[in-house]
């Protein structure tokens, strides 16, 4: 189970690596896939890796990525059990 | 126009618009986004510019320090920074050149209620503006100035800017900057400012408390920010892409917190010192204003808090 | 059209000179917030106004130059205010860029000028009317915008008032091309009672945030305003725009914009005309002046009168948008139009223009420095009457 989650809105992507690189946790790695503008967009690689954190959506000069952290419910169990 | 696009199967396979979060039913919108225009999204700056990233420190600041965003007003002069004027969904002002600290200067002085953000780079704001930026420290007007030092003009080409270290290449210093650079941290600092920081677009936490630390200030507060220019200052100067500057931030700055502004001046290839470097204490202008006024005239002073007309 | 806030209005017989007056003139239309830098001999206004308006309620800040002034009132009106500058010909050429970028943005706002010779610093103490072309040319780019040119320290109050009420209607840089002898002349001045001053509001736009554009156009192609601080999150460049404001760099946005932005003052054209025409009935002369000059002018007049000449005078209180088809159909009755001026010509080309050689246009230049002396001007009657 995931402590965060990140989205990717890879249309406004244009490839800089920023978030890739300084993710603490390494969920992201640059796809080989391009978006329309002819830019590499990042991709999840390691989901369970992430902490939520945002630091890629501080980073990202596009606003392309950003992510948050996985809700708690109430007796303190990760966000499935929440619904 | 049609005539170079090239077959889309060619690419390789295209990602969906936007990657759904796996398995998760709770997913809040990022949280830049409520500032941004996204009407004009995609923005014109560059892939790996760090202009964006400042504005992503800004917009959690924003959120953090509870500001009433109806009353935030971002006033820009010209130059790729001062497109952010444009991109906020906030009431902006893109000003002409050199001319935004004036402008903030009317604007404030009109309605002392609004924060006034202004968001410029070093060009804009320390050549051709520099004669406005001096003057409104030395009054302390209220003013939350954030400038995005790239080393460079950027909007024009890459010419030579008043922060250029010696040394480097520009379109118009073909053979090397030659001309001393300011140490702008200094200058704002022997001016008046009330608040001097420097970080870098690496520096998104640091960064996004500064910017707390401003809104919550009352004065002239400055914050300087480097980021990264590859298609311009990096490209001339072989520094490689806006993700090497970010590395070289990492690697290169230095935090120190109230280090003497005389000793942060900056070198192409030395380490930045970065920090908080003034905090203090000074009347505000329009306190001074006031009390100087209702000295002089008691009674007979009338004080107006907004000078809107009907 | 409602009347102006008695705080800002000095009821009474005055005996004040010109710069003392339009600086009245200003708060009696309602500005509370000025931005200068000391330049003779247009000093003298700001000075009043830093005297006067803390007891009125409003700000004015001395800046570290023109091109700072010049934008400042700029600020202030996006945050709601009434404001102006002043300046003279130095300060005038450094407030250009920010006339445009009033122009562009439409940001309603008063420019006073009180002119002196140039080029360069030229003479600091004394007159001329020669940043005429420059008040409607200055500013790189195709515009239009409004001049008055007051020919008495009652004309400078009345005017400044007008100057203000045309700069909110038509969302635009008007202005106040005064003079240095205009400036410091002094003679009575009435100014009359805040109800009997009829003050034209801000545009202000009635619709909520969401349905509001800052640069849609109304009937008259001026768009309506909103203030910064009221939750419209709106955005102001000096780029082209559309209609919500937004950059839009091509062709078809710049060709709506800016001919939009000439037609709203050049339809209005007949309604802005404005001046002063005596004895042009059966004339076969006409002396067409304006500021200063039309004093001397109407001496020359009589002068020529005097010695047997059928001769009239026309004087431009509005000099922009200049009068062209009134000028026309004046051209067409009269065998010459004699145009004295303190400066080597230069409305005079806009006479000549308007006359389109339906009469005689005869330039009396003056380098500035001093008044023209009236048989300057009776000789070119004189020689014109032949």
């Amino acid at each position: 189970m995931p402590k965060g989650y990140v989205a990717i809105n890879v249309e406004r992507c244009k490839g800089c690596g920023f978030c890739v690189e300084f993710c603490p946790t390494h969920v992201l790695a640059m796809s080989s896939a391009f978006n329309s503008k002819g830019y590499h967009p990042p991709h999840v690689v390691n989901p369970e890796k992430c902490t939520g954190c945002d630091l890629c959506g501080m980073y990202c000069p596009d606003f392309a990525i950003y992510g948050w952290k996985a809700p708690e419910s109430k007796n303190g169990a990760k966000s499935d059990a929440a619904r | 126009m049609t005539s170079q696009a090239r077959d889309p199967a060619e690419l390789g396979p295209r990602p969906e618009a936007e990657v759904p979060a796996e398995s998760c039913d709770y997913q809040p919108e990022n949280p830049v986004e409520q500032f941004l225009r996204t009407d004009r999204m995609p923005h014109i700056w560059c892939p790996g510019c760090g202009i964006g990233t400042t504005v992503n420190s800004f917009a959690r600041a924003l959120l953090e320090a509870k500001l009433d965003l109806d009353r935030v007003a971002v006033v820009s002069g010209i130059g790729c920074t001062g497109r952010v004027a444009g991109y906020v969904r906030l009431d902006s002002f893109h000003t002409t050149h050199g001319r935004a600290i004036p402008f903030a200067t009317g604007l404030k002085l009109a309605n002392p209620n609004l924060t006034v953000v202004v968001y410029s780079g070093d060009g804009d704001l320390f050549a051709i503006g520099g004669n406005h930026i001096i003057h409104a420290a030395r009054r302390n007007l209220d003013l939350k100035v954030i400038c995005v030092n790239n080393f460079v003009y950027g909007m024009t080409g890459g010419q030579l800017a008043p922060t250029t270290p010696v040394g480097a290449l520009t379109t118009t210093t073909p053979y090397g900057c030659y001309e001393p650079a300011f140490n702008l941290p200094a200058l704002m600092d022997a001016a008046g400012a009330v608040y001097v920081a420097r970080w870098t677009s690496f520096h998104v936490r640091q960064l996004t408390r500064a910017m707390v630390d401003i809104f919550r200030k009352k004065g002239f507060c400055f914050i300087e920010v480097l980021t990264p220019c590859p298609s311009l200052f990096q490209r001339k100067n072989r520094m490689g892409e806006g993700l090497d500057a970010m590395k070289y931030y990492k690697e290169k700055s230095k935090v120190r917190h109230g280090a003497p502004t005389s000793e942060v001046g900056l070198t192409i290839d030395g380490d930045i010192i970065v920090g908080k470097f003034v905090d203090r204490e000074r009347p505000e202008f329009l306190d001074l204003l006031r009390s100087q006024l209702a000295a002089q005239l008691g009674d007979r002073y009338v004080e107006v808090e907004h000078l809107v007309c009907s | 059209m409602p009347h102006a806030d008695p705080r800002g209005v000095l009821t009474g017989v005055h005996f004040m000179d010109g710069d003392h007056a339009a600086c009245e003139g200003a708060l009696a239309a309602g500005a509370r917030f000025a931005a200068g830098y000391p330049i003779t001999p247009s000093t003298e206004i700001v000075e009043r106004f830093a005297a006067r308006i803390p007891t009125v309620g409003g700000v004015f800040i001395q800046m570290e130059d023109e091109l700072a002034a010049s934008i400042a009132i700029a600020g202030a009106v996006w945050a709601g205010a009434k404001a102006f500058t002043v300046t003279s010909g130095p300060g005038f050429s450094l407030m250009m860029e920010h006339i445009g970028f009033a122009v562009m943005t439409e940001t309603p706002c008063v420019f006073m000028n009180v002119q002196r010779g140039g080029p360069s610093t030229g003479l600091p103490t004394l007159p001329a009317q020669a940043d005429m072309m420059q008040a409607r040319w200055g500013s790189h780019g195709d515009y239009e915008i409004i001049a008055l040119s007051p020919n008495s320290p009652q004309e400078c109050f009345d005017l400044a008032v007008r100057a203000f009420n045309l700069a909110e209607e038509f969302r635009v840089p008007v202005m106040l091309m005064m003079d240095e002898v205009v400036g410091h002349m002094t003679e009575k001045v009435v100014i009359p009672p805040a109800e009997q001053i009829e003050i034209y509001p801000r545009r202000h736009t009635r619709l909520p945030p969401g349905q509001y554009k800052p640069y849609a156009p109304g009937p008259d192609l001026v768009p309506e305003m909103a203030h910064a601080g009221e939750g419209y999150r709106f955005h102001v460049t000096g780029l082209t725009h559309d209609e919500r404001g937004y950059p839009s760099m091509n062709a078809a946005a710049q060709d709506r914009l800016v001919k939009r932005l000439k037609a709203k003052i050049t339809r209005a054209a007949d309604r802005l005309a404005c001046y002063e025409e005596e004895g042009t009935e059966d004339a076969d002369v006409v002396v067409i002046s304006y500021g200063i000059t039309s004093r001397v002018a109407q001496r020359a007049v009589e002068m020529a009168r005097a010695r047997g000449v059928r001769v009239g005078r026309l004087r431009l209180i509005t000099v922009w948008p200049f009068p062209t088809r009134q000028i026309r159909a004046l051209a067409r009755r009269v065998k010459a139009l004699v145009v004295p001026e303190l400066n080597l010509g230069q409305i005079v080309l806009e006479v000549e223009r308007a006359a389109a050689g339906q009469a005689e246009t005869i330039s009396v230049p003056h380098a500035g420095g001093s008044v023209h002396a009236p048989e300057q001007i009776l000789d070119a009657i004189m020689e014109v009457a032949k």
